[in-house]
């Protein structure tokens, strides 16, 4: 991570302001308009449209291999999601993907 | 007499948010953890956690930043995850909306994914409420994880500075990600959004400054609403 001080506060209060705007939207100034039918479907899928992008390229090419293909990495990551699947458990499947993952980089 | 309802919704609300302290705790350690060893100091992680009280954005901006990926394209990546709360704002205005100014304004920053999903639960079941026992309610679901959620990343920020690199902690990040997209995916819209997500956040991956997620996550949305469209036209 390479910014300065400033940087990382603009970041910080950016999100935290722009996170309580949209937050305070409808709550606030807003007050009853209502959204269009189209516009309530397509925010139901922000975030299964944003996570899997964001998360595809550091599974596939983790930074800390220098971007080489991992396998204890990918195991671990197919893992954290069936066990999340399956179990929709948030704990089982973090703890799953982080023995896979210690499992895979003792064995490979 | 309503002084006794009122009190009466914020224990029913408290009793529905405590089981989400166990969601919260977890992430809240974790991203002050990998927050910590990705460099920010304790006063820098705290504010996040405080300011921006919505786990998955916080790790969106961390990881955007690992990637050293410029201020303007960390915000952009981090707000697109919590556009989803505009959503809840709707939702739950018609019945808050009648509220003091100052309570909307409270009940806004702690506006997050299970205090949406228990109030608005419970105001489908009970819509004849007053509105003060609503906004009881909705303080009483919302409090445990509101706490837990600043207790655990002062926590993570500690334990953080501790942690050697042999963990892998590298690879937390990721792991967290999947564990709160899983559950995500209950119906066949929300699959083909993540496969489309997944499949052009890799083919893009290329471009600047992680413009390809951006695009990746317009279309993937798009992709959503249309096969929950027309699936929905299909059935009665």
């Amino acid at each position: 991570m390479n910014y300065s001080a400033v940087e990382i506060w603009v970041i910080i209060l950016g999100l935290g302001l722009g996170t309580y705007l949209i937050r305070f939207s409808f709550l606030g100034p807003l007050g009853r308009a209502r959204l269009p039918a189209f516009v309530l479907r397509l925010l139901r899928y922000t975030p299964v449209a944003v996570i899997p992008g964001l998360v595809a390229p550091l599974v596939l090419w983790p930074a800390a291999t220098g971007g080489d293909p991992d396998a204890a990495r990918i195991l671990a990551a197919l893992a954290a999601i069936a066990l999340g699947v399956w179990t929709k458990n948030v704990i089982a499947s973090i703890l799953g993907g982080a023995a896979m993952l210690y499992l895979g980089l003792y064995l490979f | 007499m309503p002084v006794t309802t009122t009190k009466t919704a914020f224990w029913r609300g408290l009793r529905g948010g405590s089981p989400f302290i166990l969601g919260a705790a977890p992430f809240g350690i974790l991203f002050g953890v990998i927050a910590t060893e990705a460099g920010l100091n304790i006063v820098e992680v705290m504010s996040m956690g405080v300011l921006v009280i919505a786990g998955a954005s916080q790790f969106t901006a961390l990881s955007q930043m690992q990637e050293n990926a410029p201020v303007i394209m960390v915000l952009a990546a981090a707000l697109a995850v919590n556009m989803r709360m505009a959503m809840y704002s709707a939702a739950l205005a018609p019945h808050l909306g009648a509220a003091p100014f100052w309570q909307r304004a409270i009940a806004a920053y702690i506006l997050v994914d299970n205090s949406y999903a228990v109030s608005a639960a419970e105001f489908e079941r009970r819509p004849d409420q007053s509105i003060s026992a609503k906004m009881a309610f909705y303080f009483g679901c919302a409090l445990p994880v509101w706490i837990i959620w600043y207790a655990a990343t002062l926590g993570g920020a500690m334990l953080g500075q501790t942690i050697p690199p042999e963990f892998a902690l590298d690879f937390a990040v990721p792991i967290a990600f999947l564990a709160i997209l899983a559950p995500l995916l209950r119906t066949l819209a929300h699959v083909a959004a993540a496969l489309t997500s997944m499949v052009l956040g890799l083919a893009l991956a290329f471009l600047p400054y992680s413009s390809g997620l951006l695009i990746a996550a317009a279309v993937a949305m798009i992709v959503g609403s249309e096969v929950e469209r027309r699936m929905g036209r299909a059935l009665p």
